[in-house]
């Protein structure tokens, strides 16, 4: 799972520009005012190959400077240094090796480029979170091409690329293959535009390549054997290959070929189409591997009952070092058993697309004592989770997903289940619960029992539902999440809420950086609550909510602070949303809607996205996007 | 909030004669499952795609409810609404058969469709029709050609494309001969023919 992927989620805590000016900036005395140039190379400590002089004291302080600074790895740290003062910035910017770009569109390729000259790692986001979910229409930007072209030109020796909801195109991957003779690792995350072609191309001119990880994309089937393509005469230094997205047929001899000749691999996630006998051929070949995702987990069909399977116990108890299981597509629980020897060591599980029910998740998480990590479907019913909560003292991740994704589908697991799980998963610092009905109890029990949660996200699948035993609105248990989880920085709230429960988030959600808000509040006064009471708030998500111009003018103090805005059918006027784009020039402004992108004056604005940016209105906006200005 | 009609309201009228893209045996919630099926299609059908955009033209919400907080007041029958509750459409789609625990066959029948003089290759899934109008339909939008009538005696006379299937013999046949569950049994792949070429398959 995407537990190493936290990093990257992180919001940098960056001052907004205006307030560098009030700043008390510690100026060093021998800080120079026209600082560019002076440097010579900066290769190291020591005297330069240069014929020796007096360096200027400017001189030695940059050189200090960057064999400090390249010990800086966060982001948080390294904008902070950037900020001190110009000689600091342009250090910084030579010292960076990882760029972090949150929004592809808060700044342009080349001004990334420019700036930072030796980066070695790129990270980019594209789309915001709630284009997962059909709000947004296709083709509304967030294009790989123009960074990568930039990138060609620019870092010669990028190693690697990690992307999370753009657009890539199999030209895009070519270009990158054929651009970066060191590159190492390529990570999509709910990525789409490519193919299989563009992944052959990939695997067969990365010589390098260490890490393929396709994680939720969308792959087009372009029929072509990509496995195939990795180069067969030598041995391959992949370590990580993960495609469980990819629904397309592969050339498993091939792939078989290519485990035999990986020693460092170790995270493998096959995709639904290679069988439970394939696996095996697999793990017999690799018992290094530390994940494994299965593919189907079935007998395959050309198995009559009664024929000898492989001993696929003895499979997983050869692999010592198996931490992380996933997969289980298509699970035939006759089969769940054969993990048992590998349950006692494992940190994560996911069971998300198991269809496994109480008595069978029990067979296997009574083995799980060492479990962190646990994505589950709710067809455990509130009896699994409390045989998770029984046993899995160590939890610190929670995900249960629905089985069947309805409002009004019946709803397996209820606070008894959360209740159960908070009793029991006392370190939780992170939950994900679909859920048909909750109380305020059960969740004000669980801010009580786990003081350590930085991520709540509760979704009571039916709009407007109140707390069924109570019959009160869900203010006070999102309220108690608040005022005790005081580690809290992200937060998704659902069920029948008044504008109350906007007032606590913005009176005790201090540091809530990411807030997802979905048919709640009574008025403008909710959103006000929460822009003007939450000061780390970076990421804001609202659909379906009844707040208008005035609660959107109460944030103009905010928004340069903030990664983007997202409001989709709520209250506001094209005219609240064209005065927000007057008043903050730095800030995107983008209104989807109207016939050909024309608003009129008299209609709601579907969905508005607004996001700070350094470059003004993108000109690869569709023509349903309107840019106000 | 003013717009066109809600979202129910336009499931509810045109769900009896709608094409859809959706997953068979499902209600309006199939909607959501179409829609994200158009996504990984790069072209959408044209009823499909007009739905798409009258959602995200007038509000995506079942409006009267929103406002009054009337908690769960709603009709029965409730109509699904877009991209709500949200799970991201791979993840749905894996479970439309499990969920109604139908053993096996949540992974639909996926076959390669070609087209003479089209760069690459898509997929469809055949379970997701109900019948040979609906697939051609279908062919006809992602492909953007239209095939004429068939007719038992003279094929698909008359017709620029003539779409034909590879059936588990590797014999090529001609789309609409046998009767539809016949069919996709036994088809492995399709491929739509350029009509001069379909000489061999005694259609015209």
């Amino acid at each position: 799972m995407r537990k190493d992927r936290t990093e990257m989620s992180e919001d940098d805590d960056r001052s907004p520009p205006l307030d560098l000016r009030g700043a008390d900036i510690a100026e060093s005395s021998s800080k120079t005012r026209n600082c560019s140039g002076v440097t010579g190379p900066v290769a190291g400590p020591g005297p330069s190959s240069m014929e020796f002089q007096a360096p200027y004291p400017d001189q030695v302080l940059e050189n200090v400077l960057e064999n400090v600074l390249q010990f800086l790895s966060t982001r948080r740290d390294r904008n902070a240094a950037s900020l001190v003062c110009k000689s600091w910035c342009r250090v910084e910017a030579l010292t960076r090796s990882e760029l972090f770009i949150g929004n592809c569109y808060s700044v342009s390729p080349r001004r990334a480029t420019a700036r930072f000259a030796r980066v070695q790692a790129v990270a980019i986001k594209g789309r915001p979170r709630f284009a997962d979910f059909n709000l947004m229409p296709l083709d509304w930007g967030a294009h790989f091409a123009p960074w990568v072209n930039a990138m060609a030109a620019a870092y010669p020796w990028l190693e690697k690329v990690y992307l999370k909801r753009m657009s890539v195109s199999d030209d895009d991957l070519t270009l990158l293959a054929e651009s970066f003779p060191s590159f190492k690792e390529l990570v999509l995350v709910c990525c789409d535009g490519f193919g299989t072609s563009g992944l052959a191309v990939i695997a067969s001119k990365c010589r390098h390549l260490r890490v393929l990880d396709l994680i939720e994309s969308e792959v087009s089937d372009d029929d072509v054997d990509w496995i195939a393509c990795f180069p067969e005469s030598e041995t391959s230094c992949l370590e990580s290959l993960i495609f469980d997205c990819v629904e397309c047929p592969i050339n498993f001899e091939a792939l078989e070929r290519l485990v035999v000749r990986s020693p460092s691999l170790k995270k493998l996630r096959l995709n639904r189409v290679v069988s439970i006998g394939q696996l095996y051929r697999l793990m017999v070949r690799a018992p290094q591997l530390t994940h494994i995702g299965t593919g189907s987990f079935r007998a395959p069909e050309s198995v009559a009952q009664g024929d000898p399977e492989p001993d696929y116990t003895a499979a997983f108890a050869a692999c010592k070092s198996l931490v992380c299981l996933s997969g289980f597509r298509e699970i035939l629980a006759d089969y769940l058993p054969v993990i048992h020897p590998v349950c006692a060591n494992l940190t994560s599980l996911n069971f998300s697309y198991a269809n496994v029910d109480a008595e069978q998740l029990k067979s296997v998480i009574l083995h799980c004592h060492k479990l962190q990590t646990f994505w589950v479907l709710d067809s455990i019913c509130d009896e699994g989770l409390q045989a998770v909560a029984a046993t899995c003292k160590d939890l610190h991740e929670l995900r249960v997903f629905p089985i069947d994704a309805r409002e009004d589908s019946e709803g397996p697991v209820s606070e008894v289940g959360l209740q159960a799980i908070s009793e029991g998963c006392r370190k939780l610092q992170s939950i994900l619960y679909f859920c048909q009905h909750m109380t305020n109890a059960a969740v004000i029990a669980m801010s009580n029992n786990c003081p350590d949660l930085e991520v709540f996200r509760l979704c009571i699948m039916g709009r407007h539902r109140p707390d069924h035993v109570t019959g009160a609105p869900m203010d006070e248990g999102f309220g108690a999440i608040v005022r005790n989880c005081k580690k809290l920085t992200r937060l998704a709230i659902s069920g029948l809420l008044t504008d109350r429960a906007f007032s606590y988030i913005g009176k005790y959600g201090k540091l809530v950086r990411t807030l997802s808000v979905a048919f709640a509040g009574d008025s403008d006064m909710g959103l006000k609550y929460v822009l003007e009471g939450c000061p780390r708030l970076q990421k804001l998500e609202i659909r379906d909510s009844p707040f208008g111009d005035s609660a959107l003018l109460s944030g103009l103090h905010h928004y340069y602070n903030m990664r983007f805005l997202w409001m989709s059918s709520c209250r506001l006027s094209p005219q609240g949303c064209q005065e927000i784009a007057r008043a903050l020039p730095r800030l995107v402004v983008e209104v989807f809607g109207g016939e050909n992108g024309e608003l009129h004056g008299d209609e709601t604005v579907d969905i508005l996205y607004m996001y700070r940016s350094l470059e003004g209105p993108r000109e690869d906006a569709p023509g349903f996007v309107t840019i106000l200005q | 909030m003013a717009r066109a009609v809600s979202y129910g309201g336009d499931d509810l009228n045109l769900e009896a004669t709608e094409l859809r893209l959706g997953l068979p045996g499902s209600d309006g919630h199939e909607k959501q499952s179409s829609s994200a099926t158009v996504r990984s299609n790069k072209r959408a059908s044209p009823d499909v795609a007009e739905d798409q955009s009258a959602r995200t033209k007038s509000n995506n919400s079942i409006v009267s409810d929103a406002g009054n907080g009337d908690g769960d007041s709603a009709p029965p029958a409730k109509a699904q609404v877009v991209g709500w509750p949200p799970i991201r459409s791979f993840r749905r789609n894996s479970f439309h058969g499990q969920a109604k625990k139908t053993e096996g066959d949540g992974a639909g029948m996926y076959v390669k469709v070609s087209m003479d003089g089209a760069p690459y290759l898509r997929k469809v899934d055949l379970k997701v029709y109900k019948s040979y109008p609906d697939l051609l339909k279908a062919l006809e939008h992602m492909f953007k050609f239209t095939i004429g009538e068939y007719s038992e005696r003279e094929g698909y006379d008359g017709s620029e494309y003539v779409p034909t299937y590879e059936d588990k013999e590797g014999d090529w046949m001609l789309v609409g001969d046998v009767p539809w569950d016949m069919f996709i049994s036994s088809c492995k792949r399709l491929r739509i023919m350029k009509g001069s070429e379909t000489g061999g398959l005694g259609c015209l």
